[in-house]
């Protein structure tokens, strides 16, 4: 790719990233409530500390000078003050972004190899016993909802089989011996979540994955490659795979964006301290700075990972190159 | 024992029978299955150094019939001689019939990887099978490929991508592909009806021109009847998974009997004649190949056709040397005409 074309790429991203900073900004505003209400729900607080409040968050400003000084700050690096943790939102943030690429890495790459594996084996098979398997499977899969599929995984594993920890990412109150005690504790509390959101992406991959597959297998040099006599296995190895990753890559592309952006479901209700439980948190407290600010990650990360899918289906496809564009 | 006169491939009694994929639910429920007969009951030879053409419409099972010679759809029936040797499942025997038997397709911008070179498309049964050492012996047997397949200078081709090419240059290269291993027989399917006007005689001059040096037979696959007359030696008309009509090109084409084959020519176009009055057209679309017919497969559309036709199904009857045709109608004409003859004498 040359120089220009990268250019152009990073200024249409950055683009995306500002309409999105905007449209997010406005979203959030239109929602019912603020954080005042919120406060002053408890029926303890005066009309003079809400005025104090107000004045101290630069609510009382007008929407937009509100609109300019986010910008302006924004430009600096400054995402502002959480209004409920009460500490800069790039702080808050980056404390939860760890257990998160933890949980959902680990789950991804998971899901990648098994979905991969279960497409190309119903692509091979299809119309067998076998395919009709993995293929309800996976469409049983990506149909499931998050939010439960959790729940019943706890009422089975915790709740029954006592076989692992109900909710968080270490026991609370535990002293640990060494690190490795602690990598023990973390793995223990991780298994449920990263098997819950593996399973559900293993339904996506799999099924991109044998539609792309079956796409490629009935193209005529695949017919031509077993026309040469050459095995199944080097056909599918050498010729239909690599063929068949294009899409993948896209659709990889978009779930790591979500890595960043958190499972809010899966670490909701495994109350996990990463990104997803964070903007739950924020969402229900109409904490705006801080929803902003993940909001933000998750916007960059998406676009960040668009980017680089481009790049890298020129490496893996000669074709893309001359296209141009 | 190699035979003289037996026949480079010999197609005997070929059936492909391909069951119809329903719904999910209904694939599940149900026990019985649809069946489609792309291919019911084929017979035909095809000697040394031969081409024969299978001319039909789209949907008559020509396709499936060159898959099925080279064992890349499973026949349901019948047999597959090569060299008076039946052309077995098991791998070993697959793997040497496949040396010397290959497939041309018709599309070259998809019989190519895109992600392949074009020097590694050459030389991938070299690769696979080990047959080349080094890579001066591996570039030298790929030049003599693309260069035999008309590609010159040879050298300029090897580290090409295949959307770099022509289609006309495509198809050479999987003609190229095609002939590295040196093989005896080729599949054509349909080689050059993507190909423009212009590029057509050039491919086709560079099979016949295989034909005469390296004595390669063809299985020529086609829906153009004027094109396999003018390539071909011998000429099939396959009509919904039947061979309607067999015998050499001349024959069919100018003393063509099966009604199929003359409703055929009469679409034909002659160049520098202006028809006149009225041509037999066929009328309506060919049966579906999932509805099983008892009798002729052409009965439906066929202007000649008797009560004996709907009922019996006519088999291949030869009716003068080497020129075959399955039809009753013509079958007892033909019968009636040498007892008049027979009675003469």
């Amino acid at each position: 790719m040359n120089k220009k074309r990268i250019a152009k790429k990073l200024l249409y991203a950055a683009i995306t990233i500002f309409f999105v900073l905007v449209f997010n900004y406005f979203l959030f505003r239109i929602l019912p409530g603020d954080i005042l209400s919120m406060l002053s729900r408890s029926g303890k607080t005066t009309p003079e500390m809400v005025a104090n409040i107000r004045e101290m968050y630069g609510l009382d400003l007008p929407w937009y000078q509100q609109f300019f000084v986010y910008l302006e700050n924004l430009f600096t690096g400054d995402l502002g003050t959480s209004f409920i943790y009460k500490k800069p939102v790039a702080e808050v943030i980056g404390s939860r972004i760890l257990p998160t690429v933890i949980l959902l890495g680990v789950a991804e790459v998971l899901a990648i190899v098994v979905g991969i594996i279960f497409g190309i084996v119903s692509a091979w098979k299809r119309g067998k016993a076998i395919d009709t398997g993995l293929l309800s499977t996976s469409l049983l899969l990506y149909s499931m909802p998050t939010f439960w599929l959790g729940m019943m995984l706890i009422l089975i594993f915790c709740v029954n089989l006592r076989l692992f920890p109900i909710n968080g990412m270490v026991t609370p109150g535990r002293v640990f011996a060494d690190t490795w005690a602690y990598i023990n504790d973390v793995v223990r509390h991780m298994v449920l979540p990263m098997a819950c959101m593996a399973l559900v992406m293993i339904g996506e991959y799999a099924i991109t994955m044998r539609s792309t597959m079956i796409d490629v297998l009935s193209e005529d040099y695949i017919t031509t490659a077993k026309a040469k006599g050459f095995s199944n296995g080097y056909v599918l190895r050498r010729h239909a795979m690599p063929n068949a990753m294009l899409p993948m890559i896209t659709l990889i592309a978009i779930n790591l964006g979500l890595i960043v952006g958190g499972a809010i479901q899966i670490e909701t209700v495994f109350s996990w301290p990463g990104l997803g439980n964070l903007m739950y948190g924020a969402l229900v407290n109409r904490d705006y700075p801080l929803l902003q600010g993940v909001f933000l990650l998750t916007t960059v990360t998406v676009i960040l990972a668009n980017f680089l899918s481009d790049i890298l289906y020129e490496v893996v496809d000669p074709r893309v190159k001359s296209m141009g564009g | 024992m190699k035979d003289a006169r037996e026949a480079l491939v010999r197609v005997d009694g070929l059936k492909v029978h391909f069951e119809i994929r329903e719904g999910f639910l209904s694939g599940l429920l149900s026990k019985e299955k649809k069946v489609v007969r792309a291919v019911d009951g084929v017979t035909f030879t095809i000697d040394r150094g031969e081409i024969l053409s299978l001319v039909g419409e789209s949907g008559s099972g020509k396709t499936t019939v060159g898959k099925a010679i080279l064992q890349l759809v499973q026949p349901t029936e019948g047999a597959v001689v090569f060299e008076g040797a039946p052309v077995s499942q098991d791998r070993e025997g697959l793997k040497a019939f496949r040396q010397n038997a290959q497939m041309v397709f018709q599309d070259p911008y998809q019989a190519l990887n895109p992600r392949h070179y074009i020097i590694d498309i050459v030389a991938e049964p070299l690769d696979v099978a080990g047959l080349v050492k080094t890579s001066e012996e591996r570039e030298q047997r790929v030049r003599e490929a693309l260069e035999q397949a008309g590609l010159t200078p040879a050298d300029d081709y090897f580290y090409r991508y295949p959307y770099e090419l022509s289609g006309g240059q495509r198809q050479r290269v999987v003609i190229a592909g095609a002939l590295i291993l040196g093989p005896r027989f080729i599949v054509a399917d349909e080689p050059v009806s993507m190909l423009d006007a212009s590029i057509r005689t050039g491919i086709l001059k560079l099979m016949i021109h295989l034909r005469d040096t390296k004595g390669i037979a063809y299985l020529f696959i086609t829906h153009d009847l004027s094109l396999a007359w003018l390539i071909s030696d011998r000429i099939a008309i396959m009509y919904l998974g039947r061979v309607m009509e067999i015998g050499t090109a001349d024959e069919i084409i100018k003393a063509g009997l099966h009604p199929y084959t003359q409703a055929l020519m009469a679409i034909m176009p002659v160049p520098g004649q202006t028809r006149e009055g009225e041509r037999p057209v066929l009328e309506g679309e060919t049966p579906n190949a999932a509805v099983e017919i008892t009798g002729c497969k052409f009965s439906s559309r066929c202007p000649r056709a008797t009560e004996r036709c709907r009922q019996e199904q006519p088999e291949l009857m030869e009716v003068a040397p080497g020129h075959s045709v399955a039809c009753f109608p013509v079958q007892e004409e033909h019968r009636s005409s040498t007892e008049h003859i027979a009675g003469n004498e």
